[in-house]
């Protein structure tokens, strides 16, 4: 019928018990914990799938779904996402115009460093996710910036996380950084907040909904999401970088999407992959 | 809460206006109707979150709990129908859409899928 855009955004984070122990401490400046939150978020699901490692939650829903995995094992014998790998790996060594490479823009050439990432940049005050980097590398070299979502920035960023395999996310908020906190704040409302025609929030589905069916499909645990991306999901046939997936979940509430790399949408990545510190870097993934 | 309050409003004159012209629908077109709403994925697409006992439910979700024993369960239509209307009235964190405050349904079409539920 008619897709109520800004009028249904609930701003009021109302939870049941056991939500609001797996949302950890507070929703104000005052009072929030991002360490308590990430404790609280994995003893939730140490005690609702009691069987499952935690450190198996970078494998997203085949980490509590048998049935899935068995599939997943299968796929990933022969990895969709090797040639985007390769190829990744052809982009991030090919030289700009001007001589100069993706080596140049990053902390030890770029290698072994998606642990790192998203982080908050004080001077800048905003949080910087790496496919943004990626292309402010280009454009500060005069190269035309990448589109977001797909395609070669997809595929560096494959390369990046390729090279980074089994190092453990550390995503820091600084000590007494309040711009810092905010932004994890407002990561965290985002994902709790409900939202759109349908009136669902992330965590609807990402919490409550763990591994419960929507019809055929199986939402998988918000734990660990960031890890294994850019993800080559067989419904896109390609690889794609997590804002890509942030934008189709958050189209499926019915609200009008955010854009790629908005605000909001890397400080929901800075919250998420702060949740996920722990957890090694076990990126490109493939999803059904 | 403005916000809400003007949406409500809105959505309850909407729901005169929809209702106004008289309808000779028949019970069998009621429940048809009512079923389509029921599979129907830009329709309720209650069928992903709700088993129910329908030959051509295919793989239905279990969000919600089944369609079973309706009639003995909500004596009171009244209460079903507002639970399809605004699941988060009872319950503010559900999952469930509210179907009716949100104007993903028209009032008729929340009339006809309580028929339709209602049979099992
Ligand atoms: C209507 C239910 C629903 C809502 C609401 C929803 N998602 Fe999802 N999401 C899914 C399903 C189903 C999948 C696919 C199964 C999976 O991989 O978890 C998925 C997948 C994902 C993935 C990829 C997981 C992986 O392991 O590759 C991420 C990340 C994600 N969602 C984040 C979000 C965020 C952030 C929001 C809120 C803006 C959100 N989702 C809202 C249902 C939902
Ligand atoms: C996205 C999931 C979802 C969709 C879509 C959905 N429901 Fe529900 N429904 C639920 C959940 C979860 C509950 C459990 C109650 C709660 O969460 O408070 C529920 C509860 C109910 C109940 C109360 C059942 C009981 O035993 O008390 C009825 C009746 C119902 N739903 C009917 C419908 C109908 C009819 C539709 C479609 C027009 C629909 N639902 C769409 C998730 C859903």
């Amino acid at each position: 019928m008619r897709i109520i855009k800004n009028l249904t955004i609930g701003m009021s984070l109302i939870m049941g018990s056991q939500l609001v122990a797996a949302a950890g401490s507070g929703t104000t400046l005052d009072t929030v914990n991002p360490e308590a939150d990430r404790m609280a978020l994995r003893s939730y699901y140490q005690s609702r799938f009691p069987d499952s490692e935690l450190s198996d939650y970078v494998n997203g829903i085949y980490a509590v779904d048998a049935d899935s995995r068995s599939q997943w094992e299968e796929l990933e014998e022969f990895p969709p996402y090797e040639f985007d790998v390769e190829e990744g790996e052809r982009l991030f060594n090919t030289p700009f115009a001007n001589g100069k490479g993706y080596a140049d823009c990053f902390e030890n050439g770029g290698i072994g460093i998606r642990q790192n990432f998203p982080y908050w940049n004080k001077e800048q005050g905003t949080v910087k996710t790496l496919e943004q980097e990626i292309n402010e590398c280009r454009e500060n070299n005069g190269e035309a910036p990448l589109k977001w979502g797909k395609g070669a920035i997809a595929k560096v960023s494959a390369y990046m996380a390729w090279t980074s395999r089994g190092k453990v996310f550390d995503i820091k908020i600084p000590e007494g950084d309040k711009e810092a906190l905010a932004a994890y704040l407002d990561g965290k409302e985002f994902f709790y907040t409900k939202r759109g025609q349908l009136n669902l929030s992330c965590s609807n589905c990402h919490l409550q909904g763990s591994n419960i069916r929507i019809r055929a499909d199986l939402a998988g645990p918000a734990l660990g999401h960031p890890s294994h991306f850019p993800v080559f999901r067989s419904k896109w046939g390609e690889l794609g970088t997590l804002h890509r997936r942030y934008k189709g979940c958050h189209q499926d509430s019915r609200s009008k999407p955010l854009d790629m790399q908005s605000t909001t949408f890397r400080n929901l990545e800075f919250f998420q992959t702060y949740m996920s510190n722990g957890l090694v870097v076990n990126g490109p993934g493939s999803r059904k | 809460m403005r916000k809400l309050t003007t949406s409500m409003c809105a959505a309850g004159l909407l729901a005169l206006i929809a209702t106004a012209p008289a309808s000779a629908a028949t019970v069998d077109d009621v429940i048809a109707e009512g079923k389509a709403v029921y599979m129907g994925k830009s329709r309720g697409n209650c069928i992903s979150c709700h088993q129910i006992n329908d030959p051509d439910a295919n793989l239905p979700g279990n969000q919600g709990p089944p369609m079973v024993a309706m009639a003995q369960r909500f004596p009171d239509k009244r209460l079903l129908r507002a639970q399809i209307w605004d699941a988060s009235k009872t319950n503010p964190i559900t999952i469930m859409p509210p179907l009716g405050k949100h104007w993903i349904l028209s009032e008729e079409e929340i009339d006809a899928v309580v028929e339709y539920i209602y049979q099992f």
